[in-house]
């Protein structure tokens, strides 16, 4: 039931994570620990704009350090290639005020 | 364990505490504000399989199925949509995520999710330190 909640079953696939500043950083999930650090390889960052449609920024490989991520999120890679995101116009996320 | 008389469901308080305690080991070294996450941690996994909408402090909201929940009250949710899409288009190619508990704000419970007589049961009991 309510057993399988870590990031196990995301190892090896492509994730979207979104940090508590408002970026988006999509890339292949390497590793976590309890603290939900991450480590991201082949990584990039989607940025958003209203003005034009959504920039990827190459990272490469990075940690993300647990504090920082809200959400970890399972991309789905077929959704993911009917995305046109040079046409995706959107406000950049609000970072978390807790 | 004892059943309370009048209540609809067949779960008592004690049961939600004593299965997470259970699983602990260490009722007395628990502080009061960690029986208060236990208690809600019990309370989170009798919602799993329900549809939940979470509310996140960046003002995004995230619905879905409630998968699973962990001591911290992070949350896994399936099958999942971003309240509104238009203007938070950045979850678009995901159905299933795990979202932080330190970045809940609200969790939006399904009306028939909530047996409030228990809660506050159960709550008031904490704070007497039952």
């Amino acid at each position: 039931m309510a057993t399988d909640t870590g990031l196990e079953s995301l190892v090896d696939q492509t994730i979207s994570v979104i940090t508590n500043d408002g970026r988006n950083i999509v890339g292949v999930l390497r590793g976590f620990d309890q603290a939900t650090n991450l480590i991201l390889d082949e990584s990039h960052e989607r940025v958003y704009s209203t003005k034009a449609g959504v920039e990827q920024v190459v990272l490469g490989l990075h940690i993300i350090r647990g504090d920082n991520i809200g959400v970890v999120g399972e991309l789905d890679e077929e959704l993911d290639s009917n995305l046109d995101l040079s046409s995706l116009r959107a406000h950049p996320l609000k970072a978390v005020q807790h | 364990m004892y059943l309370r008389p009048g209540l609809s469901r067949g779960i008592s308080t004690d049961t939600w505490f004593e299965s997470c305690v259970g699983e602990e080991g260490r009722k007395e070294s628990l502080s009061w504000i960690g029986k208060q996450r236990e208690l809600f941690f019990s309370y989170f996994k009798e919602l799993v399989g329900k549809e939940v909408t979470v509310e996140l402090k960046n003002d995004l909201a995230i619905t879905g199925i409630l998968h699973s929940v962990d001591q911290y009250l992070n949350i896994k949710l399936e099958n999942t949509r971003v309240v509104d899409e238009a203007k938070y288009p950045h979850m678009l190619s995901v159905k299933n995520c795990f979202i932080r508990g330190s970045v809940v704000r609200y969790v939006q419970l399904p009306p028939d999710g909530v047996d409030v007589d228990i809660l506050h049961d159960a709550t008031r009991r904490e704070a007497r330190g039952a």
